[in-house]
């Protein structure tokens, strides 16, 4: 302690421009070693980004569609996450438009999804019953529970036409995957790129087509 | 270079004076326990800071036995924990210390600041405890999270899913923050790992420091007590307070009375129901990690799910009653209080503002905001609570009131937390949360109002 007294009083001695030199002196020096840190930081950083292992494990998804029965899904997994693969039936397809009025997005402005799935069915119009998926829901990443049989619904309520219904804290998405208003999400069920090929479909890659 | 520094401490013999002179052990013993002086009527609620101290030493110890056996590998962690349970001598019962330990920190640490809000120990001159004892608290919710991914059961799996996603909701940086949180697009052996360092040495490190710090500066400014009173203002001729006495032998002899109840308890649950029912251990944890199937029933572990119920509860609706909460708080700010006109223009702006706000944004970020709000305003507390007094035995009614109305609230959150959501349970919980943040934001009112009780000017004490 007693160092620093005398460092100070000395101070007091040194004449305005020494005091200004040395104030000069002490910020650059803290500011070269503020950058220093910065940088000798970065390295630390940059380690807990995804790793070129984790960035190839992206590829697309193919499966034999023609196996999925009316009303029937199917679930694969496409870079980690749940696709779900949804043949609706004709009854479904007609409860989409009775319940519009309760939907936060009916038209899908909000949400993400390829332009040829912009669509009250959101799916391909070569194919409108076949639902295809991200089955995730846009409020925390959880993955909702299909409700695929029509009418009232405990969780999904009374006029309810099918859905998809998130445990983890109460979403309800119709079977296009768009949102209910007044739940926590806020936008529909996100579409991944997809095209047929014949019998396959092709997850995660349309090559680039508009519709 | 024999400068030595001469205090009032007299060393014990010539070994101590010995090490005296290097290390000042006699000095901290006396300062910080032989004569350490407490008031004299400290009660039950005072066990739970010593006790939050020995959880985390259990914690700190069964830890390393843990990972002694434990592997942090997306592939191997179920089993490794299975291993511990199955294979590993006394490994069930390790883990299950560790387990029972991690709500049973909760537990004592929730008590604790409870008997700081009740006996007023946030006010002054303890705000500095009170704000480092909330850094050990979100610090401790961080320790537990991610602690609770390292089983890779699918409720870790999925739990973590759900909390990391919260960080999405930030505007610009949320994804990119949420893919360098979990170093993978989803969650994957990459956050395991990390999570396991954290967890391991990071956070307990964090914990430990802060723990520290927490203790010097309580002993700077001395323990509260149930009357909320100074001892210091009556001192006897050796400068030491009339109603005090060394926290060595009395609280120490006093804490390892709290110290056998609290291993009683506990170590009950360890042995006799380790999973309390689902609520210290959930059921579906003991299913392995799946990436393409949420349990039907995802909930966090109980000490989180007051919280997680407020997350859940922000819906547009929610949104509505706050907007119009502000307006409504805003107003008799405005017709009620004696500021000068300039100050009430500025108050009026404010609640418009936030009328607007409210009413413009969505549900899913504001979730996420009112949950770290909810804990923010503990960091508040000492600058809301206005009343003359610091104990709630001279508090006046309202405050009384509103505590008890608080607390109910705080159980019927913890309570839907644990439970799947339906449209009725929502709503109760959207008037809770409503209840939760009325708690805080009214506080400045309904402190200073009512009629406080005529305070001591010395500590009630029953002689036995």
């Amino acid at each position: 302690m007693t160092d620093n007294h005398e460092s100070e009083n000395h101070a007091s001695d040194t004449s305005v421009e020494d005091k200004k030199r040395r104030r000069f002196l002490t910020g650059i020096t803290a500011g070269f070693g503020a950058i220093g840190g910065g940088i000798a930081v970065t390295p630390f950083v940059m380690s807990m980004t995804p790793s070129e292992r984790a960035k190839n494990a992206g590829a697309p998804v193919y499966f034999d569609y023609s196996r999925i029965q009316e009303g029937q899904m199917v679930k694969v997994e496409w870079r980690g996450k749940p696709v779900v693969m949804l043949r609706r039936t004709e009854e479904m397809m007609n409860g989409l438009e009775k319940i519009e009025s309760h939907l936060a997005d009916p038209t899908s402005l909000d949400s993400v999804q390829p332009s040829y799935a912009q669509n009250d069915a959101r799916a391909d119009q070569d194919k409108p019953e076949m639902l295809v998926m991200l089955g995730v829901c846009t409020h925390l990443g959880c993955s909702p529970v299909e409700k695929l049989a029509l009418g009232p619904d405990p969780e999904m309520g009374e006029d309810a036409q099918g859905g998809f219904f998130c445990p983890c804290h109460g979403s309800k998405f119709d079977l296009s995957g768009r949102v209910y208003k007044n739940v926590p999400a806020t936008t529909n069920m996100d579409i991944p790129p997809y095209k047929y090929d014949g019998k396959v479909i092709t997850i995660g890659e349309d090559d680039g087509r508009q519709a | 270079m024999a400068i030595h520094r001469h205090d009032n401490h007299v060393s014990a013999n010539a070994f101590m004076e010995w090490v005296d002179r290097r290390l000042p052990l006699t000095k901290v013993w006396n300062e910080h326990l032989a004569e350490y002086w407490a008031a004299k009527n400290l009660n039950f609620w005072y066990f739970f800071g010593s006790l939050s101290l020995l959880v985390l030493v259990i914690q700190l110890l069964t830890g390393i036995f843990l990972t002694m056996h434990y592997k942090p590998d997306a592939a191997l962690a179920f089993a490794s924990v299975e291993y511990i349970m199955r294979d590993v001598p006394f490994g069930w019962l390790v883990r299950y210390l560790h387990s029972t330990g991690a709500s049973a920190f909760f537990v004592v640490v929730y008590l604790h600041m409870f008997r700081g809000v009740i006996y007023g120990s946030h006010r002054e001159p303890r705000e500095l405890v009170w704000l480092i004892g909330c850094v050990i608290f979100v610090a401790l919710m961080a320790e537990a999270f991610m602690g609770y991914l390292l089983p890779w059961g699918n409720m870790s799996y999925w739990g973590a899913q759900v909390i990391i996603s919260l960080f999405e909701v930030i505007p610009f940086i949320g994804p990119d923050l949420t893919e360098w949180i979990r170093g993978d697009f989803v969650i994957s052996d990459a956050t395991l790992n990390r999570f396991f360092a954290f967890h391991v040495i990071l956070l307990p490190l964090i914990l430990v420091v802060l723990v520290f710090l927490h203790l010097v500066a309580l002993h700077q400014v001395g323990s509260n007590n149930p009357d909320g009173i100074d001892i210091f203002e009556h001192l006897d001729e050796n400068g030491k307070p009339l109603d005090g006495i060394g926290f060595h032998p009395y609280y120490v002899v006093k804490d390892l009375v709290g110290v056998c109840g609290f291993l009683i308890l506990y170590l009950g649950v360890v042995f006799f129901a380790p999973d309390l029912g689902g609520i210290f251990l959930e059921k579906d944890n003991f299913a392995p990690a799946n990436s393409l199937q949420t349990p039907p029933d995802i909930v966090p572990l109980w000490y989180f799910t007051p919280y997680y119920s407020i997350l859940r509860a922000s819906t547009e609706q929610l949104l509505q009653v706050f907007a119009v909460g502000s307006g409504l708080v805003g107003l008799a700010a405005i017709i009620f209080t004696k500021y000068k006109a300039p100050v009430k223009v500025g108050i009026g702006l404010v609640a418009l503002a936030f009328v607007f706000i409210f009413l413009n944004s969505s549900g899913k970020a504001w979730g996420v905001i009112l949950m770290g709000a909810a804990l923010v305003m503990f960091f508040l507390l000492p600058w809301l609570d206005r009343s003359p007094v610091l104990s709630i035995r001279y508090r006046s009614l309202p405050f009384k009131i509103a505590l008890v109305v608080f607390l109910i609230a705080f159980f019927i959150l913890g309570y839907l937390g644990m439970n799947s959501p339906t449209p009725a349970r929502t709503l109760v919980a959207q008037i809770c949360t409503v209840i939760y943040f009325g708690f805080f934001v009214l506080m400045p009112w309904f402190t200073s109002i009512g009629k406080t009780k005529p305070v001591p000017d010395r500590v009630t004490y029953d002689e036995h």
